[in-house]
C-alpha cells in the first residue's frame, strides 16, 4: 500500500544522504521525496512517498526513527492527510491546439506562467491522481517537457508534527 | 583556556579516560600526533594496518565493555579501516573512530589521500560526523562517545580536516549531554512485561533464546536468576555465548546452523519463546516461513525497535535495557508467586533430554591424525575454561563455539555478524590490552591467520603474551565443506597452496613456534605453550585432518528441524 511518510530532521549537511542511503541499503522503495528547511531553519521536513507491505512500512519507519538525525517520524497516510505536489508542463501551443490546451489547464485550474509563439509553460498544483489525470487528457504528442516536485503533505485538524 | 583543535582532540580523550588508541599515523592526522607524543594519559598502539587497529579496539571494548578508540589518517588510512568498522558496527561494538581528513579548503578537489570519509562509512556506522570548525570540535566528540555507548551500541567515526587540528578556539569539555534527535534511554512497558511474565508461566514448552544483547548489557546475571527462577532450557546464539553458563544443566548449547541438535529442536518445537537481546538472523533460525510453520507465541526483549518484528512477527515486544527489564520480569514474578506449569515443564526437559542423547557434538579421534575439536577440547581443559578466546571465521570459528565451554561474558570474542577473516590476531591483541593478566587464546586457521598475520609485530613490540591455536587443515575449510555437499565437491579455489613455515615465520617475527603433527602431542604441546612459554606468544601449528566437517548442520534456506548430522554420513 501507499504511504507518505513525514519526517522533521536535522538540517545537516549529509542528513539526506542518511535518509536515501538508508532506503536503498534496506531495498525500501522511494516513489517520491521532497526536503525543505522549516520555518526554524535548524530542522528539515522531508516528505517520502513508499510503498510496502504493513511489516515494512512499519520497519521503515522504525529504521528512520534509529538514524541520529531524524528528531521525528509520522505516518501521515494512517490518518485523514493534505497531500500536494506541483508540476510545471512545456507543452506545443500552436494553432488550433492554443485554445484547446488553454481550456484544459483552465479545467484543471493549471496557470500558463511562460508563453511563446509555439509554447506554453502550465503550473499544476494537486495530488498525484490529478496531476496524472492532466497528463492524461492532454494530447501526448504535444508535450515537450514535465517537471514533477514530489509530494508534501501535512496532517489535517490537530495533526501537527513539531518538536 | 584557548587551545589548537589537536590539543582538543587529545583533552577529550583524556576526560573520556581513554587508556589506549589504536591507530597508524599519516599526513593529516600529523598535529594530532604531535600532542599524542606530549602526552603520557594514555598510551597509543602502532599496529602494521589500519584494519587491525579498528578490530583491536573493537576487541577492547568486547572484553572490557569501555568505549573502543582508534585514530587513522585520510584516504587509505580510512578505507583500509572500513572493514573493522563493518564488523564492529554488525555486532553493535561501542568505538569512537577518529580520522583525518584533507585541510577544509581541499574537500572535494581530489587532493591526495583524500576521500569522501563521511560518505564511504555512513552505512557501517551508528553515525559519524565531519567537523568544520574547531568550536565544534569537542561538543563533537562528546556526542561520539555518548552515541557509541548508548542505546543499541555502535561504531561512530569523527572526521577531522588537518586545518581544524591547527585552529585555536576556547576549549570546554561538556559534562553531559542531551541531544532532541536523539533518546535512546526508553523505559520498558510494564503492562508489556506484565503480558509477558503470563504467557511465560502458561507455557507447557518454554524457551530463553539469548543473544550478543545480553553481553553487550552487562545483563548476563540477570538473565541466570530468571533462568533458574523459571527451570526453562536455555540456548545462546554465537553472539551470546557466555551471557548464560555453558556449564550450567539448562543450557542446551548453541543454536542455528551449527547449533546442536537438542538447541535447535527445542527451538523448533517450544510453545513460547523469549528472545532476549537476539535478532533471529537468518544463521539461528534457518528458513522463516519453515520457522514460522509452528505454531508458538513469541515474546521478543531488545533495546533497538527496529530489531523486533524485522524477521518474524513477535506476540509481545518489549524495548528497553535488558538488565532492567530482565529485573522487572523477576521482581514481578517473584512477588506474584505463581510458577511455571511443573508437569508440562518437566515433559519438557524429558523430551530435551531425548534430544541431548543424540551427543550431536560426538567425533572420533584416531591414532594418527589430529582431529580439530580434539584440540579444543583440550584447549578447553588446559586454560581450565577461563581464558578468553577470539577466533577468526570458519570451520575452526563454528568448532571453538561448540567444543571450548564459556561459563562467563565477554572471554567468546568473534565477528559474527560480518564474518570477517583475519580478525582472530588483532582481536586477541585488543582483548589483552582490556585485560592485562588474562591468557587470551586466538583460534584460527592457516587462511585466516594470513589475513593480518602482520600483527606479529606489532603483538612482539607491545610483548602481548597471545596462544595462537591454528588448526591448519590446508583448507579454507567452511568453503570446502559446502563445495562437497553443495556443489559436487568440486573444490575451486579452496586449497590453500605454498603456505609459510608457520614455525619458522614465528620466529622470524621473534616468537616461540610449534609444529603439532600427531594427537598424542596436543596436549603435552598446549601445556608447554601455556605454561613454559606463559610470557611468550607461541605460534601453535596444528596439522589437522583434511576432511573433518562441522556438524550438525542446517543447510542455507533449510527448516531449524532439517538438521544434517554427522552420523548420518
Amino acid at each position: 500500500m501507499r504511504h507518505i511518510i513525514s519526517i522533521l530532521l536535522e538540517n545537516e549537511a549529509g542528513a539526506l544522504s542518511r535518509v536515501s542511503g538508508l532506503f536503498s541499503a534496506r531495498a525500501f522503495n522511494i516513489e517520491s521525496l521532497t526536503v525543505a528547511a522549516t520555518e526554524d531553519p535548524s530542522l528539515s521536513r522531508m516528505t517520502i512517498v513508499s510503498s510496502g507491505s504493513d511489516s515494512v512500512i512499519e520497519q521503515i519507519t522504525k529504521q528512520l526513527n534509529k538514524l541520529i538525525d531524524v528528531v521525528k517520524v509520522v505516518d501521515l497516510s494512517e490518518a485523514p492527510h493534505i497531500e500536494r505536489e506541483l508540476m510545471l508542463v512545456k507543452v506545443r501551443a500552436t494553432g488550433k491546439d492554443r485554445e484547446e490546451m488553454k481550456r484544459i489547464a483552465d479545467i484543471f485550474r493549471g496557470r500558463i506562467v511562460d508563453v511563446t509563439e509555439s509554447s506554453y509553460v502550465i503550473e499544476l498544483t494537486g495530488d498525484c491522481s490529478k496531476l496524472d489525470a492532466f497528463l492524461e487528457v492532454i494530447d501526448h504528442s504535444l508535450v515537450l517537457e514535465t517537471v514533477r516536485t514530489g509530494v508534501s503533505g501535512i496532517g489535517r485538524g490537530d495533526r501537527i508534527l513539531k518538536i | 583556556m584557548q587551545l589548537t583543535g589537536a590539543e582538543i582532540v587529545v583533552k577529550c580523550l583524556q576526560e573520556e579516560n581513554v587508556e589506549y588508541v589504536f591507530g597508524y599515523p599519516g599526513g593529516s592526522v600529523l598535529y594530532i600526533y604531535d600532542e599524542f607524543f606530549k602526552q603520557d594519559k594514555f598510551k597509543h598502539v602502532l599496529v602494521r594496518h589500519e584494519q587491525a587497529a579498528v578490530h583491536a579496539a573493537d576487541a577492547y571494548s568486547r572484553s572490557s565493555n569501555k568505549v573502543g578508540v582508534c585514530m587513522v589518517t585520510s584516504g587509505p588510512g580510512v578505507t583500509n579501516a572500513v572493514t573493522g568498522i563493518a564488523t564492529a558496527h554488525m555486532d553493535s561494538i561501542p568505538l569512537v573512530i577518529i580520522s583525518g581528513q584533507v585541510p577544509t579548503h581541499y574537500i572535494g578537489q581530489d587532493a591526495f589521500q583524500e576521500c569522501d570519509t563521511v560518505g564511504i562509512t555512513r552505512p557501517c556506522v551508528k553515525h559519524n560526523f565531519l567537523v568544520k570548525d574547531v568550536k565544534d570540535l569537542a561538543i563533537t566528540l562528546k556526542k561520539a562517545f555518548y552515541i557509541a555507548q548508548s542505546g543499541r551500541p555502535g561504531p561512530v567515526l569523527v572526521d577531522i580536516p588537518k586545518d581544524i587540528t591547527t585552529h585555536v578556539c576556547e576549549f570546554e569539555y561538556p559534562k553531559a549531554i542531551t541531544m532532541r534527535s536523539y533518546a535512546p534511554n526508553v523505559k520498558c512497558h510494564s503492562g508489556q512485561v506484565r503480558k509477558a511474565l503470563q504467557l511465560m508461566l502458561e507455557a507447557k514448552r518454554p524457551m530463553l533464546y539469548t543473544g550478543g544483547g545480553v553481553i553487550l548489557s552487562d545483563a548476563s546475571r540477570q538473565l541466570v536468576n530468571l533462568a533458574h527462577a523459571l527451570g526453562f532450557p536455555v540456548t545462546n546464539t554465537l553472539m551470546g555465548l557466555g551471557g548464560y553458563p555453558a556449564t550450567d544443566k539448562q543450557f542446551v548449547g548453541m543454536l542455528g546452523m551449527h547449533g546442536t541438535y537438542e538447541a535447535n529442536m527445542a527451538m523448533h518445537h517450544c510453545d513460547v519463546l523469549v528472545a532476549i537481546g537476539a535478532r533471529f538472523d537468518d544463521r539461528v533460525i534457518g528458513n522463516p516461513a519453515d520457522f514460522g510453520s509452528v505454531p508458538r507465541k513469541i515474546i521478543h526483549i531488545d533495546i533497538d525497535p527496529s530489531s523486533i518484528a524485522k524477521r518474524v512477527d513477535v506476540d509481545v515486544p518489549i524495548v528497553g535495557h535488558l538488565p532492567e527489564v530482565l529485573g522487572e520480569l523477576q521482581a514481578l514474578f517473584d512477588e506474584q508467586k505463581s510458577k511455571p506449569d511443573a508437569k508440562a515443564l518437566a515433559a519438557w526437559w524429558k523430551q530435551i533430554d531425548a534430544w541431548r542423547g543424540k551427543n550431536s557434538l560426538k567425533y572420533k579421534q584416531g591414532k594418527e591424525i589430529i582431529m580439530p575439536q580434539y584440540v579444543i577440547e583440550k584447549l578447553y581443559e588446559v586454560t581450565g575454561g577461563d581464558a578468553f578466546v577470539t577466533s577468526d571465521v570458519g570451520q575452526h570459528q563454528m568448532w571453538a563455539a561448540q567444543y571450548y565451554k564459556f561459563d562467563k561474558p565477554r572471554r567468546w570474542i568473534n565477528s559474527g555478524g560480518l564474518g570477517t577473516m583475519g580478525v582472530g590476531l588483532p582481536y586477541a591483541m585488543g582483548v589483552r590490552f582490556a585485560n592485562p593478566e588474562a591468557t587470551v587464546a586466538c583460534v584460527t586457521g592457516e587462511a585466516s591467520i594470513q589475513m593480518n598475520i602482520q600483527e606479529l609485530s606489532t603483538a612482539k613490540q607491545f610483548r602481548l603474551p597471545i596462544k595462537i591455536i591454528n588448526l591448519n587443515n590446508r583448507y579454507l575449510g567452511m568453503v570446502r565443506q559446502w563445495q562437497q555437499m553443495f556443489h559436487g565437491d568440486r573444490h575451486a579455489e579452496s586449497y590453500v597452496n605454498a603456505l609459510p613455515d608457520f614455525v619458522k615465520l614465528a620466529e622470524a617475527y621473534g616468537h616461540v613456534g610449534m609444529l603439532i603433527e600427531r594427537p598424542a602431542d596436543v596436549e603435552p604441546a598446549l601445556r608447554e605453550a601455556f605454561t613454559k612459554h606463559k610470557n611468550d606468544l607461541v605460534f601453535m601449528d596444528f596439522i589437522t585432518d583434511q576432511t573433518a566437517n562441522v556438524y550438525p548442520m542446517i543447510a542455507a534456506g533449510k527448516g531449524l528441524s532439517d538438521m544434517i548430522l554427522a552420523e548420518d554420513l
